[in-house]
């Protein structure tokens, strides 16, 4: 399995740790700052930073807390914003399903992850079940 | 010499120098701190006689190694309401310890005159003050830390309060407007104040602004639909409004079905349909 994550260390990517809910909302605080710098349309920042609300809120209630790296990167004249949800929890069993609008393992809407994957651009979620998930996301400026 | 006759020479060391010593440390908490004291120089005057008093009649008990003992009691109250006013004034914890540990040099330098005689002695009697030093200077930090706590979470259940107003705007009809994080400590305020209201007004429709909300996830969508649901068993219908442009496409993306749920883009649309389905319009009056 190749893996997604970003090596630990590899400079051009910032680490922030998802424990509690406050790191979510600082989450969503920073994410939002990090688009208005690039410059972002309004609707991109929104869709963005709530891809990113959702995958963090994931990796503290399914994945136990784990941590964020985030980037920006530059590719064929275009910025984006590119985040990496790391967690060590119990894994995903079936990956297709869980992407599945409605499938829902603790009462949640069960739109999460299908709704995170419709908001941005570039979606790859790798878990295995008793290692974790790691879920990497990029959203390209228009 | 033992412990307590040591901690008793100190003591009448303090006394007898109290004045010198003052000056010197006063000197020194000015030259490293970066602000002047709100209360003014004779505040800090004040308070550091009263520490050095207190210090001294502490030391006099015999007791240097125990700050947490009963003779202590005085200089950790003075301690407290000092680390607190300073809490309060937004020191850093780094500034509120400099206060005991700035008192170091001052004290350290006299001793090395007054005890100079008595190599020994001079270096146990500087190793018990430090030390001591040292713990009253970490429990200024301590109190620090617990005001400052104290403060946040005061701050914190005055913005639960503020933030969760259920407001009467007509006959039958309230509003909610929703202002920043709804997270599940605030949205289960939220639903239990409108659920109360409902019940006090017997109103008939509930408005839920949500402009001030700036990131509507499942999460939200999800404690939205579980109070209007609530509402509905309670014989109120619920309107949303404030679903701005960027938010609808949003919502639309995540997949969360609002299809049942009346929507509006604004308060006053909203207010107009609540205004309808209870029965009152709105006229415009031709103007005299």
């Amino acid at each position: 399995m190749i893996s997604i994550a970003p090596k630990l260390g590899s400079p051009e990517f910032q680490t922030l740790p998802l424990k509690t809910d406050e790191n979510v909302v600082a989450l969503r605080k920073l994410v939002r700052e990090q688009l208005v710098a690039i410059n972002f349309s309004l609707v991109d920042q929104t869709k963005c930073v709530t891809a990113a609300s959702e995958l963090a809120r994931n990796t503290l209630k399914y994945g136990g807390g784990g941590q964020v790296r985030f980037s920006v990167l530059a590719a064929d004249g275009s910025l984006g914003l590119c985040l990496v949800f790391i967690d060590a929890g119990p894994g995903i069993k079936d990956v297709p399903q869980a992407l599945t609008d409605g499938f829902t393992t603790q009462g949640g809407l069960g739109l999460g992850l299908g709704g995170a994957r419709r908001l941005v651009d570039e979606f790859d979620i790798e878990s295995e079940p008793g290692k974790g998930t790691t879920v990497r996301i990029v959203k390209w400026k228009k | 010499m033992n412990l307590n006759t040591q901690a008793i020479d100190v003591s009448k060391f303090i006394k007898k120098y109290q004045y010198p010593i003052l000056q010197d440390w006063m000197q020194n908490l000015k030259a490293q701190s970066v602000r002047a004291d709100p209360a003014g120089d004779e505040q800090l005057r004040e308070h550091c006689n009263q520490f050095l008093d207190s210090l001294a009649e502490a030391l006099r008990s015999g007791k240097a190694n125990d700050i947490t003992s009963e003779s202590w009691d005085e200089v950790r109250n003075l301690l407290t309401e000092i680390s607190q006013a300073r809490a309060k004034y937004g020191y850093t914890p780094n500034e509120t310890a400099l206060f005991i540990f700035s008192l170091k040099q001052s004290l350290f330098t006299r001793m090395l005159t007054e005890f100079a005689q008595d190599a020994a002695t001079l270096v146990s009697i500087m190793w018990m003050l430090s030390t001591l030093l040292d713990g009253l200077g970490l429990f200024t930090i301590e109190v620090f830390q617990k005001s400052r706590d104290q403060i946040i979470l005061r701050q914190q259940q005055e913005l639960l309060e503020l933030s969760t107003p259920v407001v009467k705007l007509w006959k039958n009809i309230l509003a909610l407007p929703l202002i920043g994080t709804l997270d599940s400590d605030r949205t289960q305020i939220v639903m239990e104040s409108l659920l109360q209201k409902i019940v006090d007004t017997g109103a008939e429709i509930a408005i839920i602004d949500i402009t001030g909300v700036p990131t509507v996830d499942t999460l939200v969508a999800q404690h939205l639909l579980k109070t209007i649901a609530a509402a509905r068993l309670m014989g109120a219908d619920c309107i949303i409004s404030g679903i701005r442009p960027q938010i609808a496409q949003t919502i639309v993306h995540l997949g969360v079905n609002l299809e049942d749920v009346i929507t509006k883009a604004t308060l006053a649309d909203a207010f107009v349909v609540a205004l309808e389905r209870t029965g009152s319009s709105i006229t415009n009056r031709p103007l005299a």
